[in-house]
């Protein structure tokens, strides 16, 4: 599989195949991921190019880094920068790849990491750009999956906002090449576009949408959760009602299958009541560890060093 | 009846007709041929012309220039379906349709905003071409247009 120097920037530019070459990679590097260090990337430097705050991502490519032995350049706060100076993202990145072996960029534009990988000499990692894609977080998704359910013959409901969640329309996209049964739940105003969901069931997914959480809660492997953001309702009485209606309790545990579990990108506002935490299904912690190996993995990939 | 036809079908020595346009859309046409007010020749303009295939049609015809390949895309892309005709001496020297090009680039702006194309980069926009209806699809930010496509055009 042909990796080395190549760019990630959404999910559409990978078949099954190759999730499933970076998947087994993680695999292979999740016991380094729990402790440890290698000299894999010995030698090496990635360079973070976060224009928007972040936690999760930059911190766990960080640890990635260092775990494999390489080292990490950050560009710190944007008062220090160039940035200030208005220098654009194009001569950063040029100047920036002089610098290292490959760039986590996280910019505000949509289209920012295409375009930076126009300009970059080292393969470009995007770490979210805009509204567009996040495609580190949809194969530590899949890796979460993968690990803790099955990804043959999945049940999954995806809860919250399936108009503008980059997230969920990168996931859905992945699920839909292993012919996943998705269930979009939402209240109608945030309900998943017509095109995305036409082009799910054209590559194979099963699609059913409900406003309704309670009543498919018995009948899933994976509750995917996601957070719906307050902006997205004029009206607060409005968002108040919607917001009792798409947060999971303990209660609503009961009748639940006992191997379902429950993700969460994170970070959760109201969706996830913290009972919710012990108990046996919940994974959103682990889902957010698991972005570690999934970075690993990923960073030998574009780097070409064989594992 | 025939004094009519003749007026509207008045032929020219040198130059180009633009016929079949889609009907409403040959102002956008002279717009994307940069005429706006003052123009040092002559050039003709007839819409909602009864059309056996089409119903109505527009036409546009300027005389003493043949259009560039730019011009005949951005055309395409409002009316993909408008022919075009070189006159030279009052013979029609070739006639062909416009054809819609798989890409455009640094043709049409992006409706989002936020897209990287909308910004001081140094980045031109570009966009996927689909037919029947056109769509054009931002290959940064992946948002169509589909609608109005005239007034999204540089």
């Amino acid at each position: 599989m042909r990796f080395e120097r190549r760019h990630i920037i959404s999910m559409k530019d990978f078949t099954r195949d190759e999730m499933d070459y970076i998947l087994d990679r993680a695999t292979k590097l999740e016991p380094l991921a729990r402790g440890g260090r290698s000299d894999l990337l010995a030698g090496k430097i990635l360079a973070l190019l976060f224009y928007e705050p972040s936690t999760r991502t930059r911190m766990s490519f960080e640890t990635a880094m260092l775990r494999l032995g390489g080292g990490v350049l950050n560009l710190g706060s944007k008062e220090a920068t160039s940035i200030v100076k208005g220098e654009t993202l194009a001569d950063m990145i040029r100047v920036v790849s002089t610098y290292s072996d490959a760039i986590v960029q996280r910019h505000p534009s949509e289209g920012s990491a295409l375009m930076a990988a126009e300009f970059s000499s080292v393969p470009i990692i995007n770490g979210g750009d805009g509204a567009g894609h996040h495609p580190t977080q949809t194969l530590l998704d899949l890796y979460t999956i993968r690990k803790e359910s099955h990804l043959d013959n999945l049940d999954i409901a995806i809860v919250g906002d399936l108009k503008y969640g980059r997230t969920v329309h990168s996931l859905t996209y992945a699920l839909s090449l292993y012919g996943a049964n998705i269930t979009l739940v939402s209240p109608p105003q945030l309900k998943m576009p017509d095109q995305i969901k036409a082009d799910l069931k054209a590559r194979g997914a099963r699609v059913r949408e409900t406003e309704n959480l309670e009543e498919i809660l018995d009948s899933i492997d994976v509750l995917y959760m996601t957070r719906i953001q307050k902006e997205r309702f004029p009206d607060p009485t409005e968002y108040k009602k919607m917001a009792g209606a798409y947060k999971i309790t303990i209660e609503h545990l009961e009748n639940v299958r006992d191997s379902m579990i429950i993700m969460h990108p994170l970070p959760r506002v109201y969706e996830i009541d913290s009972s919710v935490d012990t108990s046996s299904h919940a994974r959103y912690f682990e889902q957010s560890f698991y972005g570690v190996p999934i970075r690993m993995a990923l960073l030998t990939i574009v780097m070409g060093v064989e594992v | 009846m025939s004094a009519e036809k003749e007026l509207r079908v008045r032929p020219i020595r040198d130059g180009t007709v633009i016929d079949r346009i889609l009907a409403g859309q040959a102002m956008n046409v002279l717009k994307i041929l940069g005429i706006k007010g003052a123009y040092s020749d002559v050039v003709t303009m007839a819409m909602n012309v009864p059309s056996k295939e089409l119903g109505q049609k527009d036409i546009v015809k300027i005389e003493n220039r043949e259009l560039e390949e730019k011009e005949l895309d951005k055309i395409s892309l409002i009316s993909p379906g408008a022919t075009i005709n070189i006159i030279r001496d009052f013979e029609v020297a070739d006639k062909y349709q416009v054809e819609l090009p798989e890409m455009v680039e640094g043709m049409v702006k992006c409706i989002n905003p936020n897209c990287i194309s909308n910004t001081k980069e140094p980045v031109i926009s570009k966009f996927e071409v689909k037919k029947d209806p056109v769509q054009l699809r931002c290959i940064y930010c992946e948002n169509i247009i589909m609608e109005n496509i005239a007034e999204h055009l540089l």
